[in-house]
């Protein structure tokens, strides 16, 4: 995660330059094989996300005690199937997982998204400044890191109580460091670069040289860093989730529905624990061959050292 | 060398500061704390009572303060649902929380190092590819499923490991019982195997993969090219020159891993019923007692916090470029 791809931020971005590079990416991806594949899942997770409530054969909330429990492909109420069995309140899990799907990615998402934001924010203008504002923005950064990050999940959301936006909240502040760390650093190395030196002699406002000038050029690492963040975020949503700490009881995460899992495990109904521990798996590890495959892309040095 | 000791611990002074510091917002940040620590059928005398108790009527920075004393001397309360000081229950359970850390970081950097540098010697073979395919899945895979998975399996299937339990090692021997410690050994590590390697296979992937590009880079350096150039064998290039130098990154590792697997093991303790600080979190938070949470937090943190102060000194004790 250290090892910063820097190739891109050599030239300004423009239009024609971008259109090369996707076709590069392109051609990259269908050569590697596993990116295609990672990618087709994420397709797949992301359909499924959008659609679920339409896909999903049952509904994930109605409970029919008379059929807890039961195993995969076992008939369920009005001719319908368990595929993968029901849970404890009778519920399809299939369904759950489905929707589930939705609320994982979500989840994931949007933390990217607020800590992506707190993060590139706080880089630019470390970086771009530096001095006394540099220095207290980096060490906050150091002090959170001190800090064991599911340690200071679980502090928070004890006290600010678990729901799905206090969760965002609390996953996407526990990433504004790397994204910080990343910005400032490349921030650091293009302010002294020519076009940024002549949009500020074109009498540009600060603002717009940071956001408009210098941004656009930090855009690459920031993707790469995203898909791992994305991976490990949806990792970090499980085990909140699966300590209680997550989404309501009712709402279907995966992490939710494992935790839900473990009162069963002595009596083995495995598939309570196996299917959405599979799709977090599968997940996960699609954002992490992606990112990977990114890493590579975008700084081909680092290919040697995987 | 003694500037950089003294700058570094006044830097893990003012981490530990900042660590009290966040703790604290955590508590307000939710509105008065006093509902944090009061019953839903207290009267509004009471409330008043009890806020007036914990000191949440004063400014925010004399309870600021107030708070930061009390932690100075372990003192962070009663706990809501045991009656006792919050500080005595976590130090009870925290001998078996580092037991499982210390056993599943054994497990993780133990087999890390082998695998990361056999990957790099067989760069590009099957035994590279397949190391490497197993330390993405590792990556991916949370903790507790890999416990959920391996209590079904390893446990309830095959029979082979214990699904819960615990046999005390350090607790014997901080009573000063050697013998109890001695023969507790072997079943103390049988069961520790299914959560010892649920919480360090992440930790695994992750560092296998490292060592890997380490000793990669290692190899291409100029001086691994003069030893191979010189007709050294293989064997002794790599344990006299690439090794060696390869282990650094390694040390670095162990400390941050600590805290990491320390975060793990939290979790996956409530899986298999493990008597340590991470089930105590789990009761606690189930039952809204904060001062079990933050009392478990903090001396977490702190843990983190020195563990790394002491791998900052060896690492500038063993490599002199460290002189910052």
């Amino acid at each position: 995660m250290t090892n910063l791809p820097d190739a891109f931020a050599i030239a300004p971005v423009t239009g024609s330059n971008f259109s090369r590079e996707l076709r590069r990416a392109g051609r990259s991806m269908v050569a590697a094989k596993w990116p295609l594949l990672a990618l087709a899942i994420l397709f797949v997770v992301v359909v499924v996300a959008i659609f679920g409530p339409w896909l999903s054969p049952l509904d994930p909330n109605r409970q029919n005690i008379m059929m807890r429990l039961a195993g995969p492909m076992a008939p369920g109420p009005n001719g319908a199937t368990f595929v993968m069995g029901s849970d404890a309140l009778g519920r399809d899990v299939l369904s759950r997982l489905l929707y589930g799907a939705r609320v994982s990615l979500m989840v994931g998402i949007s933390a990217i998204l607020v800590g992506g934001t707190l993060g590139t924010i706080a880089g630019l203008v470390s970086g771009y400044f530096g001095g006394w504002i540099d220095d207290v923005i980096m060490r906050l950064g150091d002090i959170q890191l001190a800090f064991p990050f599911i340690l200071l999940a679980i502090m928070f959301l004890v006290v600010l109580g678990p729901g799905l936006v206090n969760l965002i909240l609390v996953l996407g502040i526990g990433q504004w460091v790397t994204y910080a760390r990343i910005v400032r650093a490349q921030t650091l190395s293009l302010r002294e670069k020519e076009f940024v030196e002549a949009a500020r002699a074109m009498g540009d406002s600060t603002t717009s040289i940071m956001f408009r000038t210098i941004l656009p050029n930090i855009v690459a690492p920031l993707t790469v860093i995203a898909s791992f963040n994305v991976a490990s975020v949806i990792l970090a949503e499980a085990s909140l989730s699966f300590l209680g700490l997550g989404v309501p009881p009712e709402t279907p995460t995966w992490g939710s529905m494992l935790a839900q899992s473990r009162d069963q495990l002595i009596a083995n109904k495995w598939w309570l624990a196996v299917f959405p521990g599979m799709a977090i798996v599968v997940t996960v590890l699609s954002f992490n061959i992606i990112g990977d495959w990114l890493r590579d892309l975008l700084d081909p040095r680092l290919k040697e050292r995987g | 060398m003694w500037t950089f000791i003294i700058r570094r611990l006044l830097q893990s002074v003012i981490v530990i500061i900042g660590v009290t510091l966040i703790s604290f917002v955590a508590l307000q940040i939710g509105g008065d704390p006093t509902f944090l620590f009061v019953s839903e059928r207290a009267t509004p005398e009471e409330i008043e009572m009890i806020r007036k108790a914990l000191g949440f009527d004063q400014p925010l920075h004399i309870q600021y303060l107030t708070y930061l004393g009390n932690i100075l001397q372990g003192d962070f309360g009663n706990s809501l649902s045991y009656r006792q000081p919050a500080m005595d229950i976590v130090l009870g359970a925290l001998p078996a929380t580092i037991e499982l850390t210390v056993f599943s970081m054994i497990f993780a950097i133990g087999l890390a190092i082998p695998f990361g540098v056999f990957a790099a010697l067989y760069r590009g073979t099957p035994v590279d590819g397949g190391i490497m395919t197993l330390a993405m899945f590792g990556q991916s895979i949370p903790n507790f499923w890999l416990g959920i998975m391996m209590i079904l399996f390893f446990g309830l299937y095959l029979n082979w490991f214990p699904i819960s339990g615990h046999v005390p090692l350090i607790m014997p021997l901080l009573q000063g019982d050697f013998m109890t410690a001695l023969t507790n050994i072997p079943s103390s590590i049988y069961y520790m195997v299914l959560p010892g390697v649920a919480v360090g296979f992440y930790s695994l992937s992750r560092n296998a993969r490292l060592v890997r590009s380490s000793m990669l880079e290692v190899l291409g350096q100029d001086y691994v090219r003069t030893a191979r150039s010189k007709g050294i064998s293989e064997r002794a290039v790599v344990i006299n020159h690439a090794l060696r130098n390869a282990w650094l990154p390694v040390v670095t590792m162990v400390g941050l891993e600590f805290g990491f697997l320390l975060g793990g093991v939290v979790v996956i303790e409530t899986v298999f019923s493990w008597p340590g600080i991470g089930r105590l979190v789990f009761n606690a938070i189930n039952q809204k007692d904060i001062p079990v949470v933050q009392a478990s937090v903090i001396v977490l943190s702190v843990i983190f916090i020195a563990l790394n102060l002491i791998v900052d000194l060896i690492y500038a004790r063993i490599d002199p470029r460290v002189k910052l």
